[in-house]
C-alpha cells in the first residue's frame, strides 16, 4: 500500500471518525470544537515551522483575520455561512500574501515580526473608526448564520483538508523539498529547488488553514470580540502543542493536542495553580530532553513515526 | 596545443565587495569542456566567493559571467543548476536530517536533468549506498562533502565547481577522487578545482589561476606558477607555504 494511503487510512482517517462521533456521547460539544479546532492550528503550524522552519509567533492573525472576514461577509452582505467560511480562507491567503516580505528574516525576527504583523491587524480590526464595517472594539454578533453543529461539521471537513495537505507534504517531493529548504536553504537551491517559492507555498498553506479555521470559529461561536479571536494564547498553544507532539510529521501535532489540550482540561479549570506546574514541568522537559517533540522518542529507537 | 575550444564559462573583470572589502577584484579568466581549472591561492583571496558568485549565491557589483554565450550574473542559483552549473561546498552542506537517499532525491525531483544518472550507482561510485538510509548527520566530514558531489552530479552539470573536495581526505582516498574528477572531466565535464593541496592540483589540472586578494596574479601550468616570484611571495606570506 502507498503510504500516502497508509497514512491517510491509519491516521486522518481515524481522528476524523472519532471526532465526528464524539459529540454523540460526550456533552461538552465546545470543547470537542476547540480540540478539533487546536489540530487545524497545530497542523498548520506544522506546515510552516515543520516543513520550513519558520516560526509563526503571530499565527492567530490569520486565524482573527479569518473569523472577521467570515463576520463581515454576514453582517454586511448577509452571506450564508459556507461561502463566508471560504472568504475566511481567502482573507487567511491573502493577508499571508501581503506578509510574504517577513520571509526574508530568519530566526527570531521572523517570529518578531509576525507577531507584530498580527498584533497591526488585532488594532486595525478593533479600531472604533472602522465600527461601520467591523463593529470595532465592541464585538460582533452572528445570529443569522447560528448553527453550532453545523459549524462543527465545518470545522472537521477543514480538519480533514488539514490532515491531507499534511499527508501529502510527508509523501510527496514537495514535502521533501520543503524539508530540504528547512534544514540548508542554500543546498537545496543548489538541489534545483525554487526556495522562494517553496516557502510562499508553505506559508500561504498555512495562512489558509487558518483563515479557514477562524471561519468556522466565528460561525461555531457566533459572538466574539477581537481580542478574543486574536487572542495570543492561540498561537502559543498551537505552536507549543505541536513542537511537544513533534513537527515535519503527521502523528505528532496530533499526538501534542491530545495529551496537552487533554491536561489543559482536565486540570486546568478545576485547579489552574497545578496545571501551570505542570504545563511548565512539561514544556521544560521537553525542550531539555525532546527538543524534536514526543515522536522522537520512538524515531530514536529506529521506529518510523509517520 | 589544439585550437581552444569555446570557453563554456568565461568570467570577465569580476567584482564582488562586502561593504567596503573587495573579495573579488577585477577577476577575469574561461574554462572550456573536459578541462580541468585550478583555482589556487592564499586564505581569503577570494576563491570560495568566486565559486558563490558563479553559481549564483551572490550577485556581482560588477564584470560579468558568461555560460555558453549568455551572461549569468545574478540569476538565481536553481535556474542556474538547471543551466548546468553545479557545485560543492568548502564546509559540506547536506540536509542533515534527512536520510542520504532522501538528500539525492531532492536532486533528482528538482535538478531538472533530462536523464538523471541513476542514484544507486551514484552512491556506490562515490562509497555511500552502505549509508544510503542513515540521516546525512551521520556522515563523517569526507562523507558529507561526496554527499555534496552526489547530490551536484545528480543534475548533470556541465560546469562543476568542487570548492576543497579532497581536503581531509588521506593519501589513498585522494588518489581515488582524483580518478573520479579526471575521469568526469573526460566525459566532457568542465571543472574548476579550489584546492590547498598543491600535488592534487599538480596531478589533476591542466591549468591553474592564482589569485590574491580577489585578482589574477598568475595562469598557466601549476609548475611554472611555483617558479614565478610573486606567486612564491604570495605563498610564503600567507599560511600555506607552497
Ligand atoms: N559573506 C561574506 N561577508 C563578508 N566578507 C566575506 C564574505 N564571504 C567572504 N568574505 C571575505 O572575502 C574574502 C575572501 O573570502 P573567500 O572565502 O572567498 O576566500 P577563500 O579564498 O575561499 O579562502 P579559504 O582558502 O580560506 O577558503 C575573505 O576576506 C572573507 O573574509
Ligand atoms: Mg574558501
Amino acid at each position: 500500500m502507498p503510504s500516502a494511503l497508509k497514512h491517510t487510512l491509519f491516521i486522518a482517517l481515524p481522528v476524523l471518525v472519532i471526532f465526528a462521533a464524539l459529540p454523540g456521547v460526550y456533552q461538552n460539544h465546545l470543547l470537542l470544537f476547540n480540540f478539533v479546532i487546536f489540530l487545524i492550528l497545530a497542523q498548520g503550524v506544522n506546515i510552516i515551522y515543520g516543513f520550513t522552519g519558520y516560526l509563526p509567533f503571530g499565527y492567530v492573525g490569520f486565524f482573527g483575520a479569518g473569523a472577521y472576514g467570515f463576520a463581515v461577509l454576514v453582517m454586511h452582505l448577509h452571506a450564508p455561512a459556507i461561502p463566508a467560511v471560504l472568504a475566511a480562507g481567502l482573507v487567511g491567503v491573502v493577508l499571508g500574501l501581503l506578509l510574504t516580505p517577513l520571509l526574508r528574516l530568519s530566526g527570531a525576527y521572523f517570529a518578531i515580526a509576525n507577531l507584530a504583523a498580527s498584533l497591526a491587524v488585532l488594532h486595525l480590526i478593533a479600531n472604533p473608526a472602522l465600527e461601520q464595517i467591523t463593529r470595532g472594539p465592541y464585538g460582533v454578533s452572528l445570529s443569522a448564520t447560528f448553527n453550532p453543529t453545523y459549524a462543527y461539521a465545518a470545522a472537521l471537513v477543514v480538519l480533514a483538508l488539514t490532515l491531507g495537505s499534511v499527508v501529502f507534504l510527508k509523501n510527496s517531493r514537495s514535502g521533501l523539498a520543503l524539508q530540504a529548504v528547512r534544514e540548508d536553504a542554500v543546498s537545496a537551491s543548489m538541489a534545483g529547488v525554487n526556495v522562494v517559492r517553496m516557502r510562499v507555498i508553505a506559508w500561504l498553506a498555512s495562512a489558509l488553514v487558518a483563515g479557514l479555521a477562524g471561519g468556522v470559529y466565528a460561525w461555531y461561536v457566533s459572538v466574539f470580540y477581537p481580542d478574543n479571536v486574536f487572542s495570543g494564547e492561540f498561537s502559543i498553544f498551537a505552536i507549543v502543542f505541536a513542537l511537544f507532539g513533534g513537527v515535519a510529521s503527521i502523528t505528532g501535532p496530533i499526538v501534542g493536542v491530545v495529551i496537552l489540550y487533554g491536561i489543559y482540561n482536565l486540570i486546568g479549570f478545576t485547579t489552574p495553580q497545578y496545571f501551570q506546574l505542570i504545563y511548565g514541568l512539561l514544556i521544560i522537559g521537553l525542550v531539555l530532553f525532546l527538543p524534536a517533540g514526543l515522536v522522537s522518542l520512538a524515531t530514536r529507537r529506529g521506529w518510523h513515526v509517520p | 596545443m589544439s585550437p581552444e575550444r569555446a570557453p563554456i564559462l568565461s568570467v570577465s573583470k569580476l567584482v564582488k565587495r562586502f561593504g567596503g572589502f573587495y573579495a573579488l577584484d577585477g577577476l577575469s579568466f574561461h574554462v572550456s569542456s573536459g578541462e580541468i581549472l585550478g583555482l589556487v591561492g592564499p586564505n581569503g583571496s577570494g576563491k570560495t566567493t568566486a565559486i558563490n558568485v558563479i553559481s549564483g549565491l551572490y550577485a556581482p557589483d560588477g564584470g560579468e559571467v558568461v555560460l555558453e554565450g549568455a551572461s549569468i550574473g545574478g540569476v538565481a542559483s536553481h535556474k542556474l543548476v538547471h543551466r548546468g552549473i553545479n557545485r560543492t561546498f568548502q564546509v559540506p552542506k547536506p540536509f542533515l536530517s534527512l536520510t542520504v537517499r532522501q538528500n539525492v532525491e531532492v536532486a533528482l525531483a528538482y535538478g531538472g536533468a533530462a536523464s538523471a544518472p541513476a542514484m544507486a550507482d551514484l552512491l556506490e561510485e562515490y562509497r555511500l549506498a552502505e549509508v544510503a538510509n542513515r540521516p546525512a548527520a551521520d556522515l563523517n566530514n569526507a562523507q558529507q562533502k561526496m554527499l555534496d558531489l552526489v547530490r551536484a552530479l545528480t543534475t548533470r552539470p556541465r560546469l562543476l565547481l568542487l570548492d576543497e573536495l579532497a581536503a581531509g581526505l588521506n593519501p589513498a582516498e585522494l588518489d581515488w577522487i582524483a580518478g573520479r574528477i579526471k575521469a568526469l572531466a573526460q566525459s566532457g565535464m568542465a571543472i574548476i578545482v579550489v584546492e590547498h593541496l598543491m600535488g592534487f592540483i599538480e596531478h589533476i589540472t591542466d591549468r591553474v589561476i592564482v589569485l590574491n586578494a580577489g585578482k589574477e596574479i598568475f595562469e598557466g601550468k601549476l609548475a611554472v606558477a611555483v617558479k614565478v616570484p610573486q606567486v612564491i611571495e604570495v605563498f610564503l606570506g600567507g599560511e600555506h607555504a607552497a
